[in-house]
């Protein structure tokens, strides 16, 4: 029952840190960011081939890797989204094609002497190897580290957004674009700098928690598919919203592992993003007006 | 002569204007601009399973279905404003439900394939209809969602065969007997989901798709609409998925796959978003293209993510679209 508590705080920490970069992305430009889960393994890969086939020290490479997430990230709004701003089922596809051709590409096999991310070998190294026991559990360091990691970033993020010119700029586009507009925002400016910050944030908790397993493309699928869930559950575009359904989402799905087994995670999973939208369409913060969301 | 002292000048055809309306039954040049490109169509399709081969023959009925697929996909997100990015779904419940009436109980494809559309459909509807009140990029993420859930929930409670899947089921009779019940359930569904939009039913779909308060401010029931939209696009995607497992003669995780998902919606895109016949055309030439890549694996997903890609940012319009105005219209440069 502890190691049910200690890995849902983990399991949520780790949630919260893969949904936190879509939900800046979404609650500032409203561009849902499919491409979201394919950066995150990208940054892996950059990462991975940084450190061994260019020899890069660890550090020094995963800061290139986020700078190069993004770049992605700039380029993704800059030629592709930008041309696509208010039109939902475009901006959808096109992000979602994007993320396909990412995770796909990494994948290719045979083109160009190009032999594929694909195995058991791409793993990234812990930054600190051995064990700590909290509890009566055993915790390895890398999992602490996330810990840390989720917990300041939220909190940095929070203060950047709340008291740094950019970041009050960004929440002011989300709030009413129009208004910012005439105070002088601007709003290309701000999604582009909203999805080189998601990016860069996909890269960050790829960094931190890949070391965990080994890094494979589909990864990027399932990293989507739970940034969203934990969005939806939490209301898109709601910091605290966020915060709060990582928390459900990680300990529900620890919780069904520890009752019934492993089968049951994303049972449990879409059970509860069902269950949400049922009682709450716009999510359990969501701010959306509520009419407007649910017929 | 710079570029901008001319502009491009476009005129509808007189033939076009005249061709309107009930004027058009006056004289058979009129009708027959009409009907031309309906009929190129239709006997077009009906003739070309004789020019091909053995193979390419398998490769027009999966084309097939991709084209139903997208049907269904470009009637959801043009004509009720569900941009559903779960098309496997259909299938997937489509081709398991057909596949167990084969197996269990013993029905011939003729049988099982409608029951499977209908009952398919009746779970698809069910599963889908708590997302309902959701709509826009809430809606598409939910779908694109619940494809992968089905296989996880099969998965986890070792239903159908689980990951082995069932094999061994009823095969159509012979090659022609498979293409042509494709082909004719493409026709029929193009043509009756054309008449369908253009009914008070699909008014009210469209009007719920441009305004949505209008509508519900007309005292007209906005989820009762999108349940009947869901239902009859499930309907055609699960006839698409009964049919394909009584074509590969097996079922498996494999028709969650999001090949079902993202090819549809790259077909409709190429051909033209709203047109209904544009998404046949675009599955069409599509699919036979990723068949010709079979070889490299992966890279077909990517190729063509990248026409979806280059269409929805450089010919927006799609190609049917583009070709509508060229038969109707004429252009000719103008001096400003």
């Amino acid at each position: 029952m502890e190691s049910v508590i200690v890995y849902g705080a983990i399991n949520s920490i780790t949630f919260a840190l893969t949904a936190i970069g879509f939900s800046l992305v979404y609650g500032v430009s409203r561009v849902p960011n499919f491409a979201h889960g394919a950066i995150y393994v990208l940054v892996g890969f950059i990462t991975w081939s940084l450190v061994n086939d260019l020899n890069l020290n660890y550090g020094l490479s995963i800061i290139i890797s986020l700078a190069i997430a993004s770049l992605i990230g700039l380029g993704i709004y800059q030629f592709v989204l930008i041309r696509l701003r208010g039109m939902p089922t475009s901006e959808i596809i096109a992000s979602f094609a994007v993320s396909l051709i990412i995770l796909e590409g990494l994948r290719l096999q045979g083109v160009g002497g190009f032999k594929g991310f694909i195995g058991p070998n791409y793993v990234l190294k812990p930054f600190f190897d051995g064990k700590i026991e909290i509890s009566g559990v055993f915790v390895d360091y890398q999992r602490l580290i996330v810990v840390g990691a989720g917990v300041a970033l939220a909190a940095i993020l929070w203060l950047f957004t709340h008291y740094t010119k950019m970041g009050l700029s960004l929440r002011a586009i989300a709030q009413d674009e129009q208004a910012a507009l005439m105070l002088g925002i601007n709003s290309d400016r701000a999604g582009m700098t909203a999805m080189a910050i998601g990016s860069a944030l996909a890269g960050l908790a790829a960094v931190i928690i890949l070391p965990l397993g080994n890094i494979t493309a589909e990864a990027g699928y399932h990293v989507l598919i739970y940034a969203l869930a934990v969005c939806i559950i939490g209301g898109l575009g709601s910091w605290a919203g966020t915060i709060l359904a990582s928390f459900l989402v990680g300990f529900a799905m620890k919780f069904s592992t520890f009752m019934f087994g492993a089968v049951w995670e994303s049972v449990v999973l879409i059970g509860t993003i069902i269950l949400v939208l049922l009682i709450r369409p716009s999510g359990l913060l969501g701010k959306q007006k509520e009419l407007e969301e649910r017929v | 002569m710079a570029a901008q002292d001319v502009r491009k000048k476009r005129l509808d055809r007189s033939i076009n204007v005249r061709s309107t309306g009930l004027y058009a039954l006056n004289s058979y040049r009129e009708m027959a601009y009409l009907l031309a490109p309906r009929l190129l169509l239709i006997v077009g399709l009906l003739a070309l399973p004789l020019f091909l081969d053995h193979y390419w023959q398998r490769v027009f009925c999966t084309a097939g279905v991709f084209a139903i697929l997208a049907l269904s996909f470009d009637f959801l997100a043009e004509y009720v404003g569900l941009v559903c990015l779960g098309g496997a779904l259909f299938i997937g419940f489509g081709g398991y439900g057909a596949g167990l009436l084969n197996s269990e109980f013993g029905l011939p494809p003729w049988a099982s394939i409608p029951l499977a559309a209908v009952i398919g459909a009746c779970v698809s509807t069910v599963v889908i209809m708590p997302c309902l009140r959701l709509r826009g990029i809430y809606f598409a993420i939910i779908t694109f969602m619940l494809p992968l859930f089905a296989r996880n929930v099969i998965v986890a409670l070792g239903l159908f065969g689980s990951t082995e899947g069932i094999t061994g089921l009823d095969t159509l009779p012979n090659i022609w007997v498979e293409q042509y019940v494709i082909l004719i359930g493409v026709l029929i569904v193009l043509f009756a989901l054309r008449r369908f939009v253009s009914e008070d039913v699909g008014l009210i779909m469209m009007g719920i798709k441009d305004n949505d308060q209008a509508v519900l401010a007309a005292g007209i029931s906005i989820f009762r609409y999108r349940v009947l939209a869901v239902f009859i696009a499930a309907l055609i995607g699960c006839f698409a998925g009964a049919y394909l497992s009584h074509l590969y003669g097996w079922l498996g995780l494999s028709l969650f796959a999001m090949d079902f998902s993202i090819l549809p919606i790259a077909a409709t895109v190429m051909g033209g978003m709203g047109t209904l016949v544009g998404p046949v055309i675009g599955a069409l030439m599509l699919s036979p293209l990723s068949e010709a890549l079979r070889g490299m694996g992966q890279l077909r997903v990517v190729l063509y993510c990248f026409i979806l890609l280059i269409f929805i940012l450089y010919k927006p319009e799609g190609l049917m679209n583009f070709l509508e105005r060229k038969y109707h219209q004429f252009e000719r440069v103008e001096k400003v």
